[in-house]
């Protein structure tokens, strides 16, 4: 994957996307996918640290078993507040409009993505969409949870509904666009050389999710309107008082919710594809299969959302059809985790940061998938459901899972796309220290739900406090380690080393060019004639030689 | 077979719920620690610094190793898959069918309380007393959002909504106070929405029904409604409307005037008293009027469990 042209010093004029025009002006109408990211980034990271705002109150609160910090109503509407911002705000765009949005153009050697005006009109309607949601969560505030029920959300609840799911609405026109433009830079834009099947397999799992984000998105975007017009109208759709019936908007609220879970997940799974096979100096373990894998679980995702709804009063045998198929979409999972475990085998193993992020984005997803398991058998579903058990299942994955994921990506990636290295010691530290306070955190929240404690109650019965306790004190580790790296990230930025081009000897085309890379990415065009991952022992000799 | 942190089995559903429990739980651990000690063995005998033997075998017999591998990866989980997936459907088809003859209770949620009818016309608040080793089904509804009727010791959850009726049974093992949770997001007091199931042996839940003092049962409160809202001037017997005969109505099939049939269930009775322009039987006019609003939740109950009677099957008292 290094033509010959790359391995000649880059022309010295080449200007980084980091150096030129500074200005916010010109920042804030760029139609460089690189500028773009980063503006995506810095947004979601502010929404990652408002819903952990939430988190952190929800977990001072259940730190006792009578409601006493909050207010009932208060609570609900920080558990809502915490679920929409950190779900279509943070974990949606995360991993694709951030790292997919700088690194697919540059993996798969094109200038940019194929539409950059639209681009740019995903963030300007990401960001215009968000923020009326979230002055909708602060002026007043949701109590609905972000599942939205009806009947509750469109007859019962007296509060900013509307607002809040006209931000939602908005938001997913970002998803549409975003999901668009990856679609059409996968199939137009590729190299000369870069087939499908020497894509790397973060940009596989990227055009996946954006697959799922064109065709699941429209669905939440109608039901919400729906939902808006029987609330706002009084027209009857899911109230059965009015006629309507409130199982059909849980049936369309999972038909786009479950496929979202691999919004979330997929990329995860893509950005540990890149970074195993690179410390572990060692070719992925059969490159097909994971990218089938990738396909597979985006099909299947479509096909299970009955699995929420289990005890709803859907039909038993709905939810006998939706039962197999959920075990179905967990064997391409499952073959992911083994092919990542089987990628070691052999290779040369170090431990820099963003492998010790990758590996524990494994363990947690494969902890968080084990319970998907239980979930997925209807009889032991009618009992773990709506309790804590659920919570704790669905953040392993989203954000033991995307969030690990992220960071590890983030890790990766940053020298590249700031052009500094961060200290690698902190780095490392914050990794570990994420993944003990997780499993400290969460891990009582299965046996919580074991125990059969509820969700979203602000006081429980007092057989429940000490794994509430310790689940409390897990998060202030956990917050911790949140925010090391954005400490140590952020003084990287100022005093951080020079990053060479390529610091961690990893393949691909992003770091054939320059870190930072420049505006046009590639001073000339790159040709590919090379397997992903040629790792040693395949391309020993080439791979030392180049850096 | 309880394992550390569940809650008391209490049901004839909770022991063979225990047993699927823990089978899940020992394959889990298994495959999770299997996968933790190779990937950790992985890590550390191939470490960066380890001298150690990393020549690989020509490429095709890497290929037809990495095969074998992968079906084995993807052959054994669809499997074991299979048999879970039979197991735990069973064991679900078996909570999703309440035995014959089983003690009614009418249950009607609202935010944010538990009101429950016996057959026998004993009310009940946030409090639900039941025999052991009776087998027990609830017919359920909301007057408002969606609940979920929650036993943790009994193994047993039904959502309760608004507009149709869930059914969810049991069969209490052992006498105690267990607590029952609302489990489904209600608004502000959903925390709140707490109750218990009181399970006693046969002669105390005798006691507590002689204690209630005496009471008319559902469908004799039915059939005063049944006068009182003036049904009886087209329904009874010597009505002038044309309108259907109830007697023997419910469970028979019903012709209707779209030239479809359906079953006469507490379903098709509820629609009929507060929708009966949705499903209009064959050979009468729409003009029955909708009693929406002038029943509630409980009174509906009471006219279907009336009209039950009148199957003949049932004894008013």
């Amino acid at each position: 994957m290094t033509p010959p042209a790359a391995l000649l010093p880059a022309p010295a004029h080449a200007a980084s996307y980091l150096e030129g025009d500074m200005s916010i002006r010109a920042w804030l109408t760029t139609r460089d996918h690189k500028r773009i990211a980063i503006m995506f980034a810095i947004a979601i990271t502010a929404f990652f640290f408002i819903g952990g705002a939430a988190a952190t109150l929800i977990r001072i609160e259940l730190a006792t078993p009578a409601g006493d910090l909050v207010s009932a109503e208060t609570y609900n509407k920080l558990f809502t507040m915490h679920g929409v911002v950190m779900v279509w705000f943070f974990l949606i765009p995360s991993i694709p409009a951030t790292l997919g949005n700088f690194l697919v153009p540059l993996m798969i050697g094109a200038k940019d993505l194929a539409f950059p005006r639209l681009n740019l009109t995903s963030f300007y309607l990401y960001v215009g969409g968000a923020l009326f949601t979230l002055a909708a969560l602060f002026a007043g505030g949701v109590d609905t949870g972000w599942t939205f029920y009806t009947p509750f959300s469109t007859m019962f609840s007296n509060t900013n509904v509307i607002a809040a799911i006209a931000g939602v609405f908005i938001v997913g026109f970002s998803s549409i666009l975003t999901g668009l433009n990856f679609i059409v830079t996968v199939h137009k834009l590729r190299a000369p050389g870069m087939t499908f099947f020497r894509l790397p397999l973060f940009v596989w799992a990227i055009y996946a999710t954006s697959v799922i984000l064109v065709l699941a998105t429209p669905v939440l975007g109608m039901t919400l309107a729906l939902l808006g017009i029987e609330r706002i109208w009084h027209i009857g759709i899911f109230d059965p008082s009015l006629g309507g019936d409130p199982l059909l908007f849980q049936h369309l609220f999972w038909f786009y919710s479950h496929p979202a879970v691999y919004i979330m997940v997929l990329p995860a799974m893509g950005i540990a594809s890149e970074i195993i096979p690179c410390f572990a100096r060692s070719p992925v373990f059969g490159y097909r299969t994971m990218a089938y894998a990738i396909i597979a679980i985006a099909v299947i995702g479509f096909l299970v959302w009955g699995h929420h709804m289990f005890v709803s009063g859907q039909s038993v045998y709905a939810g006998l059809v939706f039962s197999i198929l959920s075990y179905l979409v967990a064997i391409p999972s499952a073959i992911k985790v083994f092919n990542w475990t089987a990628t070691l085998y052999k290779g040369s193993i170090s431990f820099d940061a963003p492998m010790i992020y990758a590996l524990g984005f494994v363990g947690l997803f494969m902890l968080g998938g084990m319970s998907g398991l239980f979930l997925a058998a209807l009889a032991l579903d009618v009992q773990l459901t709506d309790t804590y058990f659920v919570v704790a299942h669905f953040h392993y994955i989203m954000v033991g899972g995307s969030v690990t994921a992220y960071l590890a990506g983030i890790h990766f990636w940053w020298p590249k796309i700031t052009g500094r290295m961060y200290p690698a010691r902190w780095a490392q530290f914050a990794a570990v220290l994420i993944f003990l306070g997780f499993n400290f955190t969460f891990f009582p929240q299965y046996l919580l739900g074991i125990e059969g404690m509820p969700r979203r109650y602000h006081e429980y019965a007092p057989q429940f406090t000490t794994l509430n306790v310790l689940s409390s004190a897990g998060a202030v580790i956990l917050a911790m380690g949140y925010l090391l790296p954005l400490v140590y990230l952020g003084w990287s930025l100022v005093r951080g080393a020079r990053a060479p081009q390529n610091p961690w000897r990893a393949t691909g085309l992003e770091w054939t060019v320059p870190s930072p890379p420049p505006t046009e990415n590639f001073a000339t065009q790159p040709h590919v004639d090379e397997e992903p991952y040629a790792y040693p022992p395949v391309a020993a000799s080439r791979q030392e030689a180049a850096t | 077979m309880s394992l550390p942190f569940m809650p008391p089995e209490a049901s004839s559903l909770a022991s063979r719920y225990d047993v699927l429990f823990a089978a899940m739980t020992a394959l889990t651990t298994a495959v999770s620690l299997a996968v933790t000690i190779v990937g950790l063995w992985f890590m550390f005998r191939f470490r960066r610094r380890a001298t150690v033997d990393r020549s690989r075998p020509p490429a095709a017999a890497q290929l037809r190793r990495r095969r074998i591998l992968e079906t084995i990866w993807i052959g054994v989980p669809l499997l074991l898959f299979i048999a879970v997936f039979a197991w735990s459907a069973s064991l679900y088809y078996d909570r999703s069918t309440p035995p014959a003859g089983a003690l009614e209770v009418a249950v009607v949620a609202k935010q944010w309380m538990w009101k429950l009818e016996h057959a026998t016309g004993q009310r009940e608040i946030d409090v639900l007393h039941v025999p052991v080793n009776v087998p027990v089904k609830l017919v359920m509804t909301s007057q408002d959002a969606i609940h979920s009727f929650f036993v943790p010791a009994f193994r047993v959850k039904q959502d309760v909504l608004p507009g149709r009726y869930t059914v969810l049974w049991f069969t209490a093992t052992r006498a105690g106070d267990y607590q029952l949770y609302c489990a489904e997001y209600c608004g502000t007091d959903h925390a709140r929405m707490f109750g218990h199931v009181i399970a006693l042996a046969p002669p105390q839940y005798q006691r507590w029904l002689d204690a209630q003092g005496a009471t008319t049962t559902m469908a004799a409160h039915g059939e005063a409604l049944f006068r009182a809202l003036g049904c009886s001037g087209c329904h009874g017997a010597n009505a002038s409307v044309h309108a259907p005969a109830l007697e023997g109505l419910y469970g028979r099939p019903v012709p209707l005037a779209d030239g479809t049939t359906i079953i006469a269930d507490d379903r098709y009775l509820r629609d009929s008293i507060l929708l009966p322009k949705r499903q209009v039987a064959a050979g009468y006019e729409p003009i029955m009027p909708s009693f929406a609003g002038q029943v509630d939740e409980a009174e509906v109950l009471d006219l279907i469990a009336y009209i039950r009677h009148l199957g003949g099957k049932e004894a008013l008292r």
